[in-house]
């Protein structure tokens, strides 16, 4: 089943042409209208002109969350503020968000490319899909909702939380595809099991997850408690939101919409582009957008491009999930979160030594975040109230840097990891490999 | 009148509180009293040594945490009722108790309470008003 199998099984030589000519147009509008642009590609000596053949695009300079940052809030806009519909952020790390600005035939696009992947999903006109994604600044919530809206299917807004009432209303309303973040999934599934909910007099037909990393085991474990497939949604914020790559029933990788954004592989240290099916940083540059055209950016996500023929019948490439980070951001609780931001909050509070080590769990299917810190002559009190009243600040300080709760643990001076070169601030324990 | 006392971080990981006593141990200082607060990821381990002073100062050297604080030492009768007479005093004098630990001095055959008030110097002023028999600093680092 397609959404728009025109454009979905296009055939390759013939999309080509029509990437080459959108990238033509988005560098020339990024080059008028960005000032940020101009600047880069001078300073590049290349021009709009130069982009020839879409090999070319290696000849555009990279573009970074820091060069996003910089242009905080609208400096990255090519169009005038009135014609920007909606914004959107994407969490920051030090200091500033990062800002998404849409025009109305952004969002049209945004709905479009969701509604090809919760197509793929199974997803049609008469079914309910029950939205687990945060409606808000994050794109997670709308970018489902809109590409739900646009096949016409009965949208549940109910966003992430209130698990009980989630579960009532996954019985009740009998929702047909259910979205949320592994590790939400996963919890759901177990409370569901505790309220006694028998999977037979559910209607699911499908599940689609994304926003953080997860494994096959996770995967399969997902597809046991719900007894239905379950798909992988990738995006970004910078780039737009959910929807830059979806799995089809074939469930081997995510097909990228090629038409609407260009991906790229490239080596994190050297900068050169990798060849097909090689592991690199995923580079992608929006090939439509009108708001904030973005031209290739870095994701510090690792992935690799496969153009095998898949039994879907989709031409477009196929991206392999996440599996991990060219830089240190951490996803927790799908939520992402990067070591400055802790050490951030830890300087704010007098007395503290800036020695501290971080540590992801994941003991059962949610993850849990443990902060080190070293405690220091002027914060050790001989009275336990007052001991545990720093560790709750701390603990509060850090919640509000990154926006989730974390468990704060005082261990003794000179026993954390010192930075020789690079200090290692974060033990991961989850396995994503 | 006051006594010094050693309080000392402990992380809650096997074999910190035994490294912390071979400090002592190996600089040859003698531990007269001791009690431990524990929190579920940390402790506070306190002690009464007759060197404070040297004591704080090697454990230092070996990166433990150390504060030196004052607590009160009074003796109280060993029999039922005794721990409660003294408490009446700061009850009376409206002084609030953040913790205390007990022993016995065998050489004078007595129970000592060591007491952390509040305030402290209130503490001595309603004890020594209420008649208890507050112990000196040398009594305590030699009894």
């Amino acid at each position: 089943m397609f959404w728009n199998e025109e454009e979905e099984c296009m055939p390759p030589l013939k999309r080509e042409e029509l990437q080459l000519e959108r990238l033509q147009e988005v560098v020339e509008k990024a080059y008028e209208n960005v000032p940020f642009y101009r600047k880069r590609f001078d300073d590049a000596g290349v021009r709009p002109e130069d982009i020839k053949t879409l090999e070319d695009i290696r000849k555009l300079p990279l573009t970074t969350k820091d060069d996003l940052r910089a242009a905080y809030p609208f400096g990255m806009f090519a169009v005038s503020p009135k014609k920007i519909v909606e914004l959107h952020t994407s969490s920051g790390t030090t200091g500033k968000p990062t800002v998404s600005g849409y025009t109305r035939k952004d969002i049209e696009i945004w709905s479009e490319v969701m509604a090809r992947g919760l197509t793929m999903f199974g997803l049609t006109e008469d079914d309910i899909i029950q939205n687990t994604h945060g409606y808000g600044l994050f794109t997670g919530g709308f970018g489902v909702h809109y590409g739900a809206q646009k096949i016409g299917a009965t949208v549940i807004p109910i966003s992430t939380g209130q698990t009980k009432r989630q579960i009532e209303i996954l019985e009740d309303f009998g929702s047909n595809v259910l979205i949320f973040t592994p590790s939400y999934g996963l919890y759901l599934a177990e409370v569901a099991q505790e309220e006694g909910v028998n999977q037979d007099n559910l209607k699911l037909k499908s599940i689609g997850f994304g926003a953080e990393m997860w494994t096959e085991g996770m995967r399969k474990e997902i597809e046991k408690r719900y007894g239905v497939p379950a798909f992988n949604i990738y995006g970004l914020t910078e780039i737009m939101g959910p929807g830059i790559a979806l799995e089809c029933e074939a469930q081997d990788g995510l097909h990228v919409m090629e038409d609407h954004f260009y991906p790229e592989i490239i080596d994190s240290e050297t900068l050169n582009p990798l060849p097909e099916g090689e592991k690199g940083e995923l580079v992608l540059t929006n090939l439509t957008r009108e708001g904030m055209p973005i031209i290739r950016f870095r994701t510090k996500d690792v992935t690799a491009l496969r153009r095998t023929e898949c039994s879907c019948g989709r031409t477009f490439v196929k991206m392999d999930r996440i599996t991990g980070r060219t830089d240190d951001m951490l996803k927790v609780k799908g939520v992402a979160v990067f070591p400055s931001q802790i050490e951030k909050a830890l300087l704010k509070i007098d007395g503290l030594e800036p020695h501290y080590q971080i540590i992801v769990t994941r003991p059962q299917y949610l993850d849990e975040l443990e902060v080190q810190v070293e405690a220091s002559p002027s914060l050790f009190s001989d009275e336990v109230k007052e001991l545990v009243s720093i560790k709750r600040k701390i603990e509060n300080q850090i919640h509000n840097e990154i926006g989730i709760r974390v468990d704060v643990t005082l261990v003794e001076p000179e026993t954390l990891p010192r930075s020789e070169g690079k200090a290692i601030r974060v033990i991961d324990k989850r396995k994503f490999d | 009148m006051k006594i010094k006392q050693l309080s000392i971080f402990l992380e809650n990981k096997k074999g910190r509180m035994r490294k912390a006593l071979d400090v002592l141990a190996n600089n040859d200082i003698n531990i007269r009293a001791m009690s431990i607060a524990d929190v579920s990821d940390f402790g506070i381990l306190r002690l009464i040594v007759p060197v404070p002073e040297k004591a704080t100062e090697v454990l230092e050297e070996n990166n433990f945490l150390v504060k030196v604080g004052e607590v009160i030492a009074v003796e109280m009768s060993d029999k039922p009722g005794g721990l409660n007479a003294i408490l009446k005093f700061l009850d009376e004098a409206n002084i609030n108790l953040n913790y205390l630990y007990a022993f016995v001095d065998e050489k004078e055959q007595r129970a000592i309470v060591l007491l952390h008030p509040e305030d402290v110097d209130g503490g001595i002023r309603a004890l020594n008003e209420g008649g208890a028999v507050i112990i000196p600093p040398e009594e305590v680092y030699n009894w």
